[in-house]
């Protein structure tokens, strides 16, 4: 999902930066005060932004016979809240696109919309639909992480084929062939990250039921169970 | 079972990553000859495609710093990886090793009081 560097128009550079430094600032108030209310969470924020690290640098074969990379950001949403992973992804992009060349500055904004922005609101509403309707805690999880991961790519598709619509079928035609390199690609990868999650969160109630009780993520009664 | 649940989740994991290596047919070499590279980044195929689709466009911004070679390109994302799974067993470590004197803890005081 990483648009590379210079590979946006300038308009769009800027728009997509534009929009997307509210929800870090925001991101970055609503950490700051978390970490003030609750020093002791801040061993698990750094997990979450640890997952992202990990799952957006491992590079996966897919069927489509290209690669990429899962985002890792359904973790924080669903722990920390959809705005937390606004800063914490772009950190993550930053690093890349600093030292790896992978991404880029002027993409940043555009990038950070797609991976820490969409990624993590779309797992938190998801996850929130997906326990509403009753689903097993596991099943929400695997949901919220793995439609995260694939949102994130069809915002970069649409993120392309706005910049770059097609010179015959315009925007939809354009979209088509960006989602039919990235979406199509992401699907087995999506799976992986939901699966990968639901492995973490396993972990996480097993030995820190106290933790996700106190973030509101698990009841009492799921605790015991 | 939940043991059993967590050895499933990781297997369906390597399962999906491994099946494709093994599915994906090498493609023909294209028109030119030059065969087709196979797993290449979708972020590159991105790239070519926004050549096809606008010829006449150019970056306008180039990247501050490469990785010298793929090398090391491969050595910070390895780095990368690292650092990540580095802290994420470290925490769960502290977590497995917390709950277990907790639980210990609990079991003496409840020796402590049958005694009484």
């Amino acid at each position: 999902m990483h648009i590379m560097e210079g590979f946006l128009p300038v308009e769009h550079a800027v728009g997509w930066t534009i929009a997307s430094a509210p929800f870090v600032a925001y991101g970055l108030y609503a950490i700051k005060k978390r970490v003030r209310q609750y020093p002791e969470q801040r061993m698990l924020l750094g997990v979450a932004a640890a997952f992202t690290f990990v799952l957006s640098a491992l590079k996966l074969p897919s069927v489509t016979g290209s690669c990429s990379h899962p985002t890792g950001t359904g973790l924080g949403a669903l722990l920390f809240g959809p705005a937390a992973m606004a800063p914490i992804g772009l950190v993550v992009l930053l690093f890349q696109a600093l030292l790896l060349a992978h991404g880029g500055l002027t993409t940043l904004g555009a990038n950070t919309f797609s991976m820490a922005i969409v990624g993590p609101f779309a797992a938190v509403a998801l996850f929130r639909l997906a326990r509403s309707l009753k689903l097993s805690f596991a099943v929400s999880v695997f949901i919220a992480a793995s439609m995260a991961d694939l949102l994130t790519y069809v915002t970069t598709s649409v993120q392309l084929a706005w910049a770059f619509p097609d010179p015959q079928g315009g925007f939809g035609a354009s979209f088509l062939k960006f989602a039919g390199i990235f979406s199509v690609t992401q699907i087995p990868l999506a799976i992986s990250e939901g699966l990968l999650t639901v492995l973490i969160f396993n972990a996480l109630k097993r030995f820190n039921p106290q933790e996700l009780q106190d973030l509101n993520v698990i009841t009492r009664a799921e605790v015991r169970a | 079972m939940k043991r059993h649940q967590n050895f499933l989740l990781l297997l369906a994991v390597v399962l999906l990553t491994a099946l494709p290596l093994w599915l994906v047919q090498k493609p023909a070499a294209d028109a030119v000859g030059q065969p087709v590279e196979l797993f290449a980044g979708a972020d590159n195929k991105a790239k070519d495609l926004i050549g096809e689709i606008d010829p006449n466009y150019r970056p306008w911004f180039k990247p501050l710093m490469e990785p010298a070679s793929a090398e090391i390109a491969s050595l910070l994302f390895a780095l990368q990886a690292a650092l990540g799974a580095g802290f994420i067993g470290y925490y769960l470590g502290v977590s497995v090793t917390r709950e277990r004197m907790q639980r210990e803890a609990q079991m003496c005081a409840e020796k402590k009081l049958s005694a009484d």
